[in-house]
């Protein structure tokens, strides 16, 4: 059951990251780089269930935190760029 | 020093420390005591205070009532991503529109966005002032009453009521 | 307790189905508005029930699952917004095919305002 659920996941990470090399503007990138850390982030989650290791959840909650900053630092970035 | 908010601030952390580490032993308890105090003492001037016209009562009540409507427009607009998406004709027919918004606080207004953000088709682009911008998947309608009435009247009613 | 971690199983499994679907939408749409649209939305339900699906096979971790949870559904939304508005305000064209763009006027009405 959770290695066809991983197995899903997998799927989406690999379209994720299509979409990242890719994506022809780096929004876009930036589009896939969001969806992709948040697949990411569940992922340990699961992971965690499927190792049994409660320390995956720490490290879930502090990388979707990081990639929430990433994200918004990268947007503000490119927002600042052209005005 | 506004020692209210200052201890409100230090207890939402250590309510939210408690519920993280799922424990009540005395260490952990100690450790998060310690971390709340000294994080909210450098972030609780971030924070802004308002004054509510509700009292806490319904403010609670509506929040209670906000969150099924919110769980299942959010359900709904996934199926309807979910259709869109696998359907090989991929049927969008995007657009730009502005929904004008009663709603003064900028807590409230925060709360709007992101909920029109997680619902069927819409995202919000920008919050100016008293308009919200939104890029729609799918523009069923001209009529700026029926574009409010589908985007964000359910919503705005209950918001009313939190804030 | 069976019935609990079947039910935690059965919204795993929900989860990660639209977790693919929102890599799908990012993959398959036109222009960049949306995928936003797509990546956001389900990959917020989709983590919100995976997230609390594992709670529910382990009810200790249910609170910790609870909070990671509404911490992605806080700050996903925000992030896909602050990305739209930039990428509108750096010159991305949103494909439009009924043609309405209310934001275009009032934007560049706003910015040529503040230049004088």
């Amino acid at each position: 059951m959770l290695n066809f659920v991983l197995i899903l996941v997998f799927i989406s990470i690999i379209l994720g990251a299509f979409r990242f090399f890719k994506g022809p503007s780096s929004p876009d990138r930036v589009v896939a780089l969001d969806t992709l850390t948040t697949v990411l982030s569940v992922t340990f989650v699961i992971g965690a269930l499927f190792f049994d290791n409660k320390v995956l959840l720490d490290i879930s909650f502090v990388f979707a935190a990081l990639s929430f900053t990433s994200v918004i630092v990268i947007s503000r970035y490119l927002e600042g760029d052209n005005s | 020093m506004n020692l209210k908010k200052f201890l409100s601030t230090f207890l939402i952390y250590l309510v939210f420390w408690t519920a993280y580490t799922s424990s009540l032993k005395q260490e952990e308890l100690l450790i998060g005591i310690i971390i709340s105090f000294f994080l909210s003492l450098f972030t609780y001037k971030s924070f802004s205070q308002q004054k509510s016209d509700n009292n806490i009562l319904k403010r609670l009540l509506s929040f209670i009532a906000y969150i099924p409507i919110f769980i299942t427009e959010m359900v709904k607009a996934n199926i309807d991503v979910a259709q869109r998406v696998i359907n090989p004709k991929l049927p969008i027919n995007p657009g730009i529109v502005k929904i004008p918004t009663k709603l003064k606080s900028e807590y409230a207004k925060l709360f709007l966005a992101n909920s029109i953000t997680l619902t069927p088709g819409t995202l919000t682009l920008d919050v100016k002032d008293q308009n919200l911008y939104i890029h729609w998947i799918d523009l069923s309608s001209e009529d700026k009453k029926i574009q409010k009435e589908i985007i964000s009247d359910k919503f705005e009613k209950h918001l009313e009521g939190m804030f | 307790m069976i019935i609990l971690s079947i039910l935690g199983y059965i919204l795993i499994l929900i989860g990660s189905i639209f977790l693919l679907l929102g890599s799908l939408g990012i993959v398959r749409m036109p222009d960049l508005y949306n995928r936003i649209q797509a990546g956001t939305k389900a990959t917020t339900l989709g983590a919100l029930s995976a997230i609390i699906g594992v709670g529910l096979v382990q009810p200790e971790w249910f609170l910790k699952t609870l909070i990671i949870a509404l911490f992605i559904v806080l700050t996903n939304p925000i992030g896909s917004h602050s990305i739209a508005r930039s990428s509108y305000k750096s010159g991305v064209k949103p494909i439009l095919t009924s043609q309405i763009d209310q934001y275009k006027d009032k934007y560049v009405t706003k910015e040529s305002s503040d230049e004088k």
